[in-house]
């Protein structure tokens, strides 16, 4: 067993757990958006970044792939921790407005305004549907093609994939394709509706 | 060997067909065909026994590698650093205007490709460009579209 | 060529090259270098040969093309050996006369030596020449004794001399004891101690009993060369380096990562590689020693990620170079899962020198806690354009002034920016700032792989920032959030700046975006890729401000914020903008005043540059 300190507790994990799962186990939430369970870990979207202190010195780290270690401690809520994530939720939302995680999001953090330069790719690259279909589906018939600001998830030369079966197990798990927030958004614009709320119920518009 | 085969069929055997050697397989493919035509890397998956996605996204990712067919004359501007202090963005505008393509694009007459580097390891002389192979240093706005006009002289082009 | 069997057949093997090579009276080494190759050094260096051989020269003369010697700002070049002479600037059409004079005669031929700007003096011998005088070329200097696709040459200059002592003399870890004695920190930009890692690579368990060493070639930073120079000019150096990494570490293959953009690199490593083959230095029981090590060259395919090492592991395993979280150490699952250690190529070439130098006289150069020589390109608005190897702890300003020459054409500095696009500009009251992983570190900076670009009163700070963030947009995978659609609206941001359109608001929101991206990138690529622009706002912020506030570039180069006007007291009508102006927004009559047209003016600066007469003003 591996102890160390989670948001003030001192806490115990199984060697090898990551800090995310051991949150998960002591009822701590941690967002996520490129995380999930029966897929391999990717670490990409950082929205589960936490604060790490090891050693005297801090810094953030993705607690997705973090492993445990004695004797650290983590911070997953600190000042730091939200400030980061709120201009994390930022940077998704100027890229991909109509998302109701990400709406959800923004109103959990109070992220009340978007200041970047707001353009609607409806994809937040989180490539959660890229290892559905390879690793659960076995099939392999969607990647990322491209890179950098032009990285985008597509079948080859942009032509429906002769490997693809439609089984829509990308469509399921996507968090963009699902049904959008119902607010008024268009890109840079955000939904709030459930702002004032959030503190009795964090997510109200979700079913 | 038989000369007959195929550029990919030849390269996929040279490596064994091995996936780790995709990036050099890929290098050779394109050495042949100066360009790596969908025939091609759909072959290369198959043969490998990879899935078409992998090549392709690859094939995308590294800026080595061109989907398109390349210009006869390859006209390269060095945008690194040194140059960039010594006004190589100002020369590559005037080549744009002069091709009419951007960076990374073929004329529609196929006779010129318009890439830029990072480095090419003589700052002494920058900005430089060079032209098939050809270098050109201390190259200016003016300087660079009498080059591509001698060029296109050449070529019988406007 | 034979196998070389064991040590002894090595020194035999050595003395008798050095015996061969009695007969030759005089060497000249022709640099064929990135920089002298694009000025037609290879046509020098035939013209040379075939007219050496014509006289009768052969068995005196011998002609050599060699790798970089880092004057490049004077090349085509050739060193003149025993006596060390330095011909620069070199044409085709001073071969006949270097035959006839020098190659025959002895003479030395004036108008092709360097001749000091400072005082007018000549100067005869390279090492005389101000430029190489401050340098200590321990690594850089064997690069003009060697034809890099020559193993003779190597061995004949003392090559392959370390790895019979480690082999034959050494343990291991008694190896790993004295890379961390010598104190050798990674020369690829973090300075992370090479010691530490193989001491983790080499304790680290391969279950099939494979473990890699690595060497990145994959040198991206845009104006840095000293890498290919390295590699290109010397490749057994690196290869020996690796192999004496191997041994210490246990591992059993290599691989060198080399950019694609250096075809003449991979040409020459793979003429290495099969000669150390062909030697028995690569392979099985290397040396009689019972070890066994293989090197292959990985070819990348473009992109500057790579430089990361689990993008290049990726790379090299096929797949599209992409980082990934590094928890779990490459010494343990690093490429194809097995234990792994990748050090740069500048890195692996000093190991070598390290086992035969011994590790107290290596350490004696340099700093405290940066031990040994950099090699830098010091590039830009530099009068002496070059690769120059400085000891650690030599100050910016002495590289800069007394190496480099200063800023050429009376301008005045402004910054120099090292570590690439990772790295800061670094502005004039801290030129004072000795060269060392920590010190750089301190001022916003870091070493990086060693890229210098000197800046002057013409480069504008903020259209600095913007060129890095369009490189990093360009080269980052685009896998993480931060990096992928934070850099894209930090370089938003500053468009908006050089545009003018930017505001005060828009520039703290610069800095809290690019202490977001550096805390929570993935790889280092995004955690560093703020350090150009937090350094330039830190160092120039009145430039920033000028832009933003009063719609002024004092540099000149932001093209939104400047136009172009003529004077009609100096114009002369003489038609010459006119003419070449491409947009056709130039008029007036010939011998009248000409006049811009603002509106079609698409500000290329042309009419700027040809003007003969001072007319066309820059506002």
């Amino acid at each position: 067993m591996v102890r160390f300190i989670l948001d003030g507790q001192s806490v115990e994990a199984e060697e090898g757990w990551t800090i995310l799962e051991t949150a998960k186990y002591y009822g701590i939430d941690i967002p996520t958006l490129c995380y999930h369970e029966g897929l391999s870990t990717y670490s990409a979207c950082r929205i589960c970044s936490v604060e790490i202190i090891r050693g005297g010195r801090s810094r953030l780290s993705a607690s997705c792939s973090y492993p445990v270690q004695e004797g650290i401690e983590v911070r997953t809520n600190s000042e730091r921790v939200r400030r980061a994530r709120k201009i994390l939720i930022e940077l998704l939302l100027s890229s991909c407005p109509n998302s109701r995680t990400l709406q959800c999001l923004a109103s959990e953090y109070g992220v009340t305004k978007i200041r970047f330069r707001a353009e609607d790719r409806g994809c937040i690259l989180c490539g959660l549907c890229v290892r559905m279909c390879e690793e659960q589906m076995q099939a392999g018939a969607i990647g990322f093609v491209y890179r950098g600001v032009g990285r985008e998830v597509a079948m080859p030369f942009h032509q429906r994939s002769d490997i693809c079966r439609e089984c829509g197990a990308c469509l399921y798990i996507c968090p963009v394709c699902e049904l959008p927030c119902g607010g008024p958004l268009q890109p840079g614009q955000l939904c709030n509706a459930c702002l004032d709320t959030v503190q009795l119920d964090p997510f109200p518009c979700r079913d | 060997m038989d000369t007959d085969l195929s550029p990919e069929i030849k390269a996929v055997e040279k490596y064994s067909g091995e996936r780790s050697y995709l990036i050099q397989i890929l290098h050779d493919v394109q050495k042949e065909y100066n360009y790596l035509p969908e025939k091609a890397l759909r072959n290369i998956a198959s043969m490998m026994e990879i899935s078409l996605v992998d090549v392709y996204g690859v094939a995308t990712f590294f800026t080595s590698f061109s989907l398109e067919p390349k210009g006869k004359h390859i006209v390269t501007i060095c945008m690194g650093t040194a140059c960039h202090v010594r006004n190589s963005p100002g020369v590559l505008d005037e080549a744009r205007r002069f091709l009419d393509i951007e960076p990374g694009q073929t004329t529609e007459d196929i006779l010129f490709s318009l890439e830029t580097v990072n480095c090419l390891g003589a700052c002494a002389m920058g900005p430089i460009v060079v032209v098939d192979g050809e270098y050109h240093g201390e190259m200016t706005p003016s300087k660079v579209k009498k080059v591509l006009e001698r060029v296109s002289k050449e070529e019988g082009r406007g | 060529m034979a196998r070389i069997e064991s040590p002894a057949t090595l020194e035999s093997y050595r003395q008798r090259l050095m015996e061969e090579r009695e007969g030759y009276k005089t060497v000249v080494s022709v640099c064929g270098g990135p920089g002298c190759h694009a000025q037609n050094c290879n046509e020098i260096y035939d013209m040379l040969k075939n007219a050496a051989e014509k006289n009768g020269l052969t068995g005196t003369v011998k002609i050599r093309k060699t790798g970089c010697h880092g004057f490049c700002e004077m090349g085509p070049l050739a060193v003149i050996q025993p006596a060390g002479i330095l011909y620069k600037k070199i044409t085709s059409e001073d071969v006949p006369a270097i035959v006839e004079k020098t190659l025959i005669k002895g003479e030395i031929i004036e108008d092709l030596l360097y001749s000091d700007p400072d005082n007018g003096k000549i100067i005869e011998k390279e090492a005389e020449v101000p430029f190489y005088a401050k340098q200590k070329r321990l690594l850089m200097s064997s690069n003009q004794m060697i034809d890099p696709t020559s193993i003779e040459d190597y061995i004949a200059h003392g090559g392959y001399r370390a790895l019979a002592k480690a082999l034959h003399e050494m343990e291991p870890t008694e190896i790993i004891d004295e890379v961390e004695k010598a104190g050798l920190r990674g020369r690829g930009g973090a300075g992370f101690p090479a010691a530490s890692k193989w001491k983790s690579c080499h304790k680290a368990i391969a279950k099939d009993g494979i473990k890699y060493v690595l060497c990145n070639a994959d040198e991206g930073d845009p104006g840095a060369y000293m890498d290919r120079s390295l590699l290109e000019g010397n490749p057994h150096q690196v290869i020996e380096g690796m192999l004496i990494g191997a041994y210490a570490i246990g591992a059993t293959d290599g691989y060198i990562y080399v950019r694609h953009e250096y075809p003449l690199t991979v040409e020459n490593l793979i003429v290495a590689l099969d000669q150390a083959h062909e030697a028995g230095l690569l392979g099985k029981d290397i040396l009689s020693s019972g070890f066994n090590f293989d090197i292959q060259v990985s070819v990348g395919g473009g992109a500057f990620v790579c430089g990361e090492s689990t993008a290049l592991m990726a790379s090299i395993e096929g797949r599209i170079g992409e980082p990934r979280v590094k928890h779990i150490h490459t010494a343990e699952k690093g490429l194809f899962k097995r234990p792994t250690n990748l050090n740069n190529v500048e890195t692996w070439a000093n190991v070598p020198l390290i086992i035969n130098q011994g590790t107290e006289k290596y350490a004696a150069v340099g700093t405290e806690n940066s031990t040994g020589t950099k090699i830098f390109s010091l590039v830009g608005t530099i009068n002496n354009t070059g690769l120059v190897e400085v000891p650690m702890g030599m100050t910016l300003r002495e590289i800069i002034y007394d190496i480099g020459g200063g800023i050429p054409e009376g301008r005045t500095f402004k910054a120099v920016q090292t570590g690439g696009p990772s790295g800061g500009c670094i502005p004039e009251d801290l030129l004072d700032t000795p060269v060392d992983f920590d010190r750089l570190y301190d001022v916003g900076s870091m070493m990086g792989s060693g890229g210098m670009i000197v800046m002057d009163e013409n480069t504008c700070m903020v259209d600095i920032a913007r060129y890095f963030l369009n490189f990093l947009c360009d080269e980052s995978c685009g896998k993480c959030v931060p990096c992928r659609e934070g850099l894209k609206q930090m370089l938003y941001i500053i468009e908006d700046i050089t545009e003018g359109r930017g505001t005060m608001e828009q520039l703290d929101l610069l800095r809290e975006l690019a202490e977001v991206v550096r805390d929570t990138s993935l790889c280092g690529l995004g955690q560093t890729a703020p350090n150009p622009i937090l350094s330039t706002i830190k160092y120039f912020e009145d430039e920033y401000r000028e832009h933003i506030e009063e719609h002024k570039c004092r540099a000149g180069v932001c093209k939104a914020l400047i136009s172009f006007e003529i004077d009609p007291e100096a114009c002369t009508g003489c038609r010459r903008c006119l003419k070449a102006c491409p947009v056709g927004a130039i008029s007036g009559e010939k011998k009248e005043p000409h006049l811009i047209d603002q509106d079609k003016c698409e500000k290329c600066g042309i009419c700027y540059e040809l003007c003969e007469f001072d007319a066309v003003i820059r506002k």
